[in-house]
């Protein structure tokens, strides 16, 4: 797990090494092991390492057998032992014990369709001397980081972050409104548009290829469901054991490291499942880590203990506060190097330190599996609009709505409203966007918090809309209702935010790799071939992972309804504290930023001190999305508080219970 | 059919209310309402369960306890909305 820099001329002029080495040494904290370069006339690779498999012999670059083809990889490859075996059988002669050699063998034997072999996670750039052809890929569902950028002169940068580019010296960051306007809108900037003009992000399941002259970019792998009513007949035991197998056999095969693995433990199912999986197949106790919340309504450690005391791990944990949460805020998007909705990535860094100080480098998460098997919230709440919508003046068919989100005999005038709400799309159930519509619309509301002139700049519904048609897949309309909202949770939410900016980006900011066996290609294909009825049974969510692991786990965890993993939000930026996210949001600081409206801000920031509930949810994330916007400017752009913040982030941690 | 509608019901309704696979403990005709099982929200949900499964929709007038109460009452309703 490592981080990658490249530069790539049209002609075969020399690389700028000096260039090269300040892209390369920004990305340290990605891989703090070692340094390892590739120059030849036209190209040139860095790379950082974090020694995970092959600790003796794995540095990159590396070559095939008469050094014409180079790679660099950030990321493994989890099959490479099945792999290397066959490619040795038919010839291949291996240096190395590394997984990143697979790939240049393999690309000898397939050329570009090699990718189709490869089970992991990766970002990869591959060099064919011989033909002059420069690859970039990425892994199928975006676990990896990878982004490029081309200069006038048509010189291509690459690495696998943002800041990479920035370091070469001949790019400079300018914020693109329109990709600010597709996160406020749907919390995820749609690829290959990024929050900076100029840079791009090489989407999941794509390569670039860069050959005679000639650009062009390949899916390789697409997120397909079957079309409604085309799914194979089988008994739901079929599902469940192919489910089990397949999920065991990925858990096996990302336990592959040459260093000790823990896991997360959130108390949640998903990562109660990975951690029982994980620990039947370890020797040795194994290290577990989670967060707790000072504010009860976000706090899930009673059910980690549970679980804890179920498997007996070694259990760690941090506890974090708003002001905590506040302070990691900025080097979260420092990190991230984009704004966002959340602030639940601080959090996720806090305990990516703790990680590290306990000496490991490798995590398994259970991330994934609720796109995968269908486990969130928005998922059922589609189930339950349509089943109302079957019959709109039904006076009991909303009741299924209302029982959802439990306000059901709490609260008559909630609940009216919240029929209100809904009632006005009961019409729009062939809307291929039926089940992320009404979310989509709220939230673009809080663009209303940024300054005129950026908000004119940025698309109107319907070039935004266009724009996520055309990157989507497009028989979706096919597919039946559960699987396109599972598409869309996958393709934005999942790619676009949870892996990097909660994911990869929080962990490799303190060299701790991830790993999501819920997301070993395989098991994805498997999950879209089961008919949904048994993914979502009536109103319970992933009832097949469920029936398929239930008797690892205690009765409560199984049966515990889904607790979102949420943070707070504006109580984290609130006067009084004295970090950066909280100061940029003063409004000299607004003023000086020139993206947001330092008016609007004024008064949601009053609204909060005044108003005895706090503000709605809505207003919590229009926060969250300007105080990552100011950071993102001021660690980019122009620093827009004098001195800014270097105090290292930390966090109480207390032993576990 | 009937039987494995029966079964099939059944099966759900042990599992998601009662927590168990142990049929003895849901007889055909008992009450879901009377012993508790269900609320409204989970009388809900089993119509739910029922339309996506059998390919039938339930009228609000037909949102009554002489349809839904016992897993007996919800077969013949479906037996009477399904086209013979």
């Amino acid at each position: 797990m490592c981080g990658l820099a490249g530069i790539w001329h049209p002609d075969q002029r020399a690389v700028d090494a000096t260039a090269l080495g300040n892209m390369t040494r920004v990305l340290a904290h990605r891989g703090p092991d070692g340094e390892g370069f590739h120059h030849e006339p036209g190209l040139g690779f860095g790379h950082r390492r974090l020694a995970v498999i092959d600790l003796l012999t794995g540095q990159q670059p590396l070559a095939n057998e008469d050094g014409t083809i180079w790679a660099v990889m950030n990321g493994e490859i989890f099959n490479y032992v099945e792999l290397r075996a066959d490619l040795e059988r038919r010839g291949h002669r291996f240096r190395t014990q590394s997984d990143t050699e697979t790939l240049v063998h393999l690309y000898e034997e397939k050329g570009l369709d090699f990718v189709a072999d490869l089970n992991g996670q990766f970002a990869i750039a591959l060099w064919d001397r011989p033909r002059r052809r420069l690859v970039l890929l990425r892994d199928r569902v975006g676990i990896r980081p990878l982004f490029h950028a081309t200069l006038p002169d048509g010189s291509l940068l690459f690495g696998s972050e943002m800041k990479g580019l920035f370091a070469h010296g001949a790019l400079q960051a300018e914020i693109d409104p329109i990709a600010i306007g597709q996160i406020a809108t749907l919390w995820a900037s749609i690829p290959p548009r990024t929050p900076f003009k100029g840079v791009e992000e090489l989407g999941p399941g794509r390569m670039l290829v860069l050959e005679n002259g000639r650009r062009s970019e390949r899916r390789y792998w697409r997120h397909e469901f079957p079309a409604a009513g085309d799914y194979e007949d089988r008994p739901l035991a079929y599902w469940q054991d192919s489910v089990r197998e397949l999920l065991q056999d990925a858990v096996t095969l990302q336990l592959r490291s040459d260093v000790p693995v823990a896991t997360y433990l959130s108390g949640g199912l998903d990562s109660s499942i990975l951690t029982a999986l994980v620990q039947a197949r370890q020797r040795r106790k194994l290290l577990t880590f989670s967060v707790g919340f000072t504010d009860a309504r976000y706090d899930e450690r009673e059910f980690q203990s549970r679980m804890m005391a179920h498997l007996q791990t070694d259990h760690r944990q941090i506890e974090m506060d708003e002001r905590a949460i506040g302070e990691a805020f900025s080097e979260v998007v420092r990190l991230s190097e984009r704004p966002m909705v959340r602030t639940a990535p601080s959090a996720m860094l806090v305990l990516a330190g703790l990680v590290r100080e306990n000496g490991i480098k490798v995590v398994l998460t259970g991330e994934g599996a609720d796109e995968v098997f269908g486990g969130y919230n928005i998922f059922r709440e589609d189930k339950a609009r349509r089943f109302w919508a079957r019959n709109p003046q039904s006076a009991c068919r909303p009741l299924l709505l209302s029982g959802l989100y439990g306000y059901v005999r709490r609260d008559e005038r909630a609940e009216s409203a919240w029929r209100q709400f809904f009632r006005g799309d009961l019409g729009n159930t062939a809307d291929p966007y039926y089940s992320h519509r009404i979310r989509w619309r709220n939230s673009a509301q809080i663009t209303r918090l940024l300054a005129p002139d950026f908000r004119a700049a940025m698309q109107d519904d319907e070039a935004l809309m266009a724009e996520l048609d055309a990157y989507l897949e497009p028989d979706r309309g096919r597919w039946h209702p559960l699987c396109r909202a599972q598409h869309l949770e996958m393709t934005l939410f999942m790619s676009g935010y949870l892996l990097n900016s909660q994911g990869d980006r929080m962990m490799m900011g303190r060299s701790v790799e991830g790993r999501v066996p819920f997301l070993d290609h395989r098991l994805i294909e498997l999950a879209a071939r089961i008919p949904p009825r048994y993914k979502i049974r009536a109103m319970k969510e992933k009832y097949i992972l469920k029936r398929s692991f239930s008797d690892l786990l205690p009765p409560a965890i199984v049966e515990r309804p889904k607790q979102p993993y949420r943070t707070p939000i504006a109580a984290c930026f609130a006067a009084g504290h004295d970090h950066l996210a909280a100061r940029l949001l003063q409004p000299d600081m607004l003023e000086r930023g020139g993206m947001a409206n330092p008016r609007a801000i004024d008064t949601l920031l009053r609204k909060m001190r005044e108003a005895d509930a706090g503000l709605g949810e809505r207003d919590q994330m229009g926060l969250a999305l300007v105080a990552s916007l100011q950071l993102l400017q001021h660690h980019f752009v122009a620093p827009l508080s004098p001195g800014g913040m270097r105090k290292p982030v930390t966090a109480r941690t207390i032993p576990a219970a | 059919m009937s039987d494995s509608m029966h079964d099939t019901i059944r099966a759900y309704i042990l599992e998601n209310y009662l927590f168990t696979d142990d049929a003895a403990a849901l007889g055909l005709g008992d009450s879901l309402v009377g012993r508790g099982i269900v609320d409204s929200t989970g009388m809900l949900e089993i119509i739910l369960f029922v339309e996506e499964q059998f390919g039938v929709k339930v009228k609000d007038e037909d949102m009554v306890a002489e349809n839904f109460d016992s897993v007996s009452k919800i077969v013949d309703y479906v037996h009477r909305q399904q086209p013979a």
